[in-house]
């Protein structure tokens, strides 16, 4: 506790008679923090409990001229995390960012089980601090027909799945996102008809693909709770809803996964959800994309590309399979 | 038809201006550029919304005009026409956004996705409506012009069946949509009206 009074005591003054501004309000915890280091304490004990306050990344950058890094202009930060699907909290573009902070992510864990040696619990701390995360520029393309360019950091998939070495007989990967009513708006609607947690799944060999990734921020910082925090599932090739968001479960499975979206329409939205512009949605066609950020006047329709331009490092995974029934 | 005599045009301009509203927002939103990084997706959605809202204004003017708001009746014209403004406006930027006033797309969208069909046909029989709103040839056409303008209610239940199409895992908007279109439209059936007008006179 004198640890605590330390830190309070050596905590800049600010004169009571100022209104504190509420960047000045949200920046106390990095004042706290500079405080501590000049006290001779280490911030080690420290947790992130305004998800707000998002907190540097130590990564290595995507290396230009790789599948690693596309060409193209990142969309805008302030677009990325502003127009967001996320279901949990309503189903508005901009209802993620208006709700999303209700959800608490410290603690957080994640139960890995199924066809596993080694089956376990993931924590917050485990998934920040335990993995050598990179950078990743990838192509993000939503089924709804629009797509952006984000720089995510993350560290491959595959790796977090060796330290519970699946089996042999694991064949597939499910995932779940957390279910917690009282913090997620979205579920507690009555005219929803989605079957929460959220479901996804992947088959074993794109669970190990390199550019699958399990991803703990974007643009060099933590993720925002809407855009998935603590930890989502990033795979380029595939339709945004693959990206499962804020995951709690993951289990290795030898048969292919129910997931959500599936479930509901299954004549709408396949298992493999692989982008694919020859395949055309009930709902929207998927020959074209418009590039956020867009307008009216120049809409930025650019066209779609066999899965979403990573053909060359994805395609022999589905050598033989007809894309238009497996889509 | 005789015209009430305490009828007010400063009123009407009000009406008028007020139904605008929506679009001068977006416009202004379009301009300004503060419709997010997705206006497409944003003004199509807005677009169809104040459409069924209007459908139901003016599914609401015949009844409320016969149980005690008479004048109403003076506004289902205007009320008419501007949801043949607002799904024009819808039309006009699906055409723009979505396939890129492309003829070729336009056939595409129309094979491939019913809703997109049941829409447009929606608004293709809006344009006949719209157009007889001109008061001579609405005086010309003399009682077809009663029997054409039910068209109305079949332009209601497609913009409805459209909506519900597009439903994805919320139907909460389809269904509200639902009620008030199923309750505008039974009243319509005549011995129904009947039922309900000697109820509120009694």
């Amino acid at each position: 506790m004198s640890r605590i009074s330390r830190t309070w005591r050596s905590y800049p003054r600010i004169d009571s008679s100022e209104i504190t501004p509420e960047s000045v309000w949200l920046n106390r915890r990095n004042l706290m923090k500079t405080a501590a280091v000049a006290a001779g304490i280490t911030a080690a004990g420290e947790t992130v409990a305004q998800p707000k306050v998002l907190k540097d990344l130590n990564f290595s950058s995507a290396v230009a001229n790789t599948p690693f890094k596309a060409g193209e202009d990142l969309t805008p930060y302030e677009a990325a995390t502003t127009y967001n699907n996320f279901y949990e909290f309503g189903t508005d573009k901009s209802d993620p960012a208006r709700y999303a902070d209700a959800m608490t992510t410290d603690p957080w864990e994640i139960k890995v089980g199924g066809l596993v040696n080694k089956p376990g619990k993931l924590y917050l701390e485990d998934i920040v601090n335990g993995f050598d995360l990179e950078e990743r520029i990838y192509r993000f393309r939503c089924v709804e027909a629009w797509s952006m360019v984000v720089p995510w950091i993350g560290f491959p998939l595959s790796k977090l799945l060796e330290r519970f070495e699946p089996t042999s007989e694991g064949k597939f990967i499910e995932f779940k996102t957390l279910y917690r009513r009282s913090e997620m708006r979205g579920t507690r609607s009555f005219t929803s008809i989605i079957d929460w947690p959220y479901r996804e799944g992947l088959r074993l060999d794109e669970a190990m693909h390199p550019l699958t990734l399990m991803t703990v921020g974007l643009y060099g910082k933590t993720l925002p709770n809407q855009s998935g925090a603590p930890l989502r599932l990033i795979v380029p090739w595939k339709y945004g809803f693959k990206n499962i968001k804020s995951i709690v479960e993951i289990n290795v499975t030898d048969r292919q996964p129910k997931t959500s979206w599936q479930d509901l329409a299954p004549q709408e939205y396949g298992f493999y959800a692989n982008v694919n512009p020859e395949v055309s949605h009930p709902r929207w066609s998927q020959a074209y994309e418009r590039r956020l950020p867009s307008s009216l006047f120049n809409p930025n329709r650019v066209k779609t590309q066999m899965f979403n331009g990573y053909g060359e490092q994805v395609a022999g995974m589905y050598k033989g399979m007809d894309l238009a029934n497996y889509y | 038809m005789s015209i009430p005599l305490d009828w007010n045009p400063a009123l009407r301009v009000l009406v008028f201006l007020a139904c605008l509203g929506p679009f001068v927002l977006l416009v202004n939103g379009v301009v300004s550029n503060s419709l997010g990084p997705d206006p497409a997706e944003h003004l199509m959605h807005i677009t169809g919304e104040w459409v069924m809202r209007f459908m139901v204004l003016v599914l609401l003017a015949t009844p409320l005009a016969r149980h005690g708001w008479p004048r109403l009746a003076r506004y289902r014209r205007m009320l008419g026409l501007y949801v043949w403004f607002y799904a024009t406006v819808h039309l006009l930027v699906f055409a723009q956004v979505f396939i890129g006033w492309s003829g070729d797309q336009l056939v595409r969208e129309l094979v491939d996705r019913p809703y997109v069909l049941v829409g447009f046909l929606a608004w293709l029989i809006l344009v006949p409506l719209g157009i007889t709103s001109v008061q001579t040839i609405r005086k010309r056409m003399g009682r077809y012009w009663r029997q054409l303008h039910k068209l109305t209610y079949v332009v209601a239940v497609l913009g409805w069946l459209h909506l519900f199409w597009l439903s994805r895992s919320d139907v909460g908007n389809a269904v509200l949509y639902g009620v008030i279109f199923g309750l505008l439209l039974l009243y319509r059936i005549r011995p129904i009206a009947k039922r309900v007008s000697f109820k509120l006179r009694s």
